[in-house]
């Protein structure tokens, strides 16, 4: 039996580079190509990406917020780390309905711009690769949730910047960007931009 | 290994059940009146949330429909088996029994003088914003074809003339051509319909001969002549009354520019 290490609950990493990180150089769309049914689906209008965006910064954060303890806390000490993915959907899912249910009674405005859109995360892939690499990365309480909100900051921009160029371009009438094949190549640009800049470009 | 099994089971199924008596507690707590309208609409819908609407999903597509913000023919994923359902639901006849369809309200096209040549992107709204249109006339239509992009039937297509033409048998009447127009051109009219000014212009007469073949010139003679008193000019383009027109067509016959026509 192995000894349990927990990370702890204060951040003892250096948070400027998780947060640069998270948000270009190893940024969740355009590198991991994580959660893309969204980005290409979303980003023919920038009002929508922009409420898909504010809901998944919200949710991964409160997701790493909510997986860290139960990781450390119910499956560590128990050996049930091969149940990780499981639980963390299970929960995850679980609290998108919750704040589904607390939305649309309290704030129906707030509901109407960003709780159409919380089902549709529930199960999306980012984030339920922020919480699995903030488990794999064994980053302390602190720094999980930094990530986690880094990581949905750099969904953001990706988003709102296809947005602007996909809108434009189709509006004039620019079929390369139209459909899910130009949402594609309208990724590639967005990747080869950013991974070649901070391969140039050091941190 | 065996050793896990009890283990994994309680804290898996533990948290599924906390999950589940959250959520059971959450709904009851949190409960929300919703029309049940929508929630009856809701379940109709095919539920495929493909966002071909223009809604994020098939719940908010439901919303606007019962707010009327929007007809259900949107929905380019319901076959007409789950429109009649949804038209039974609503009260109202999708399946258009008096068929609708798009009217473009100008002949101009190569009837009309050019002020220069185009060269860009391929779309009306593009040329507008070069240096207003490219036609002569202000009002009337570019033929660049953006109702036709806008069409998901593939109902429009740009004829010869320089103009779109409707293929009816294709048309829906959805109207999506009619809010994509950027020179309000186009507008929705019934079949075995009415009598319309096919112009849009408003300049004035010396000019539209000069640079149109077919404009309004807003002579007034069909207001003269026409015996219910359904016509009136506008800022020099005569307007029909479609309410008070009987299609006698005694205007089309008067018309020295042949811009009345009976659809």
């Amino acid at each position: 039996m192995m000894d349990i290490v927990t990370p702890g609950y204060m951040p003892h990493e250096a948070l400027f580079p998780i947060v640069v990180d998270a948000m270009f150089t190893k940024n969740f769309l355009l590198v991991m190509f994580l959660g893309l049914c969204s980005f290409v689906g979303l980003t023919t209008n920038s009002e929508t990406s922009k409420g898909m965006s504010m809901a998944v910064t919200f949710v991964m954060t409160m997701s790493a917020i909510l997986t860290w303890p139960i990781f450390y806390y119910l499956l560590k000490p128990n050996h049930l780390m091969f149940l990780q993915t499981i639980c963390f959907i299970l929960v995850i899912a679980s609290f998108v309905q919750l704040v589904e249910f607390i939305i649309h009674r309290y704030s129906p405005p707030l509901y109407r711009s960003l709780g159409i859109y919380l089902p549709l995360i529930s199960t999306n892939c980012a984030v339920l690769g922020v919480v699995l690499l903030n488990v794999k990365e064994d980053f302390s309480y602190g720094a999980s949730i930094v990530y986690a909100f880094g990581a949905g900051l750099g969904y953001s921009w990706v988003m709102l910047a296809t947005a602007a160029v996909r809108e434009k371009l189709i509006m004039r009438g620019v079929d390369l960007f139209n459909g899910f094949i130009g949402a594609f190549f309208a990724a590639m640009m967005m990747a080869l931009i950013v991974v070649s800049y901070f391969s140039v470009v050091k941190l | 290994m065996m050793q896990l099994i009890p283990p994994a089971i309680a804290v898996l199924g533990g948290l599924g059940f906390a999950m589940a008596a959250m959520l059971v507690w959450a709904s009851k707590a949190f409960h929300v009146e919703t029309d049940p309208l929508v929630d009856a609409l809701i379940e109709l819908m095919p539920g495929a949330n493909c966002g071909a609407c223009g809604f994020p999903g098939c719940a908010d597509c439901a919303e606007h429909i019962v707010a009327g913000d929007v007809t259900p023919d949107i929905c380019t994923s319901c076959d007409a088996e789950r429109f009649e359902l949804i038209g039974e639901l609503l009260g109202i006849e999708i399946s258009t029994a008096e068929p609708t369809y798009p009217v473009i309200l100008c002949q101009g096209g190569t009837n009309c003088k050019d002020r220069y040549d185009y060269i860009g992107a391929d779309t009306c709204r593009a040329a507008i914003l070069l240096a207003g249109t490219k036609k002569a006339c202000s009002y009337g239509c570019i033929g660049l074809g953006d109702c036709v992009r806008a069409c998901m039937f593939d109902a429009i297509e740009i004829a010869d003339n320089g103009l779109p033409r409707i293929k009816k048998y294709n048309c829906k009447g959805c109207g999506s051509c009619v809010r994509e127009c950027p020179q309000q051109v186009l507008t929705i009219a019934k079949e075995h319909g009415p009598v319309y000014v096919v112009c849009s212009s408003h300049d004035k007469g010396k000019y539209v001969k000069e640079i149109c073949e077919f404009g309004c010139i807003g002579c007034g003679i069909c207001k003269k002549n026409c015996p219910e008193g359904a016509i009136k000019l506008v800022k020099a383009l005569a307007v029909i009354d479609q309410e008070k027109c009987t299609q006698c067509g005694t205007c089309i016959d008067v018309c020295p520019r042949n811009a009345i026509v009976k659809l």
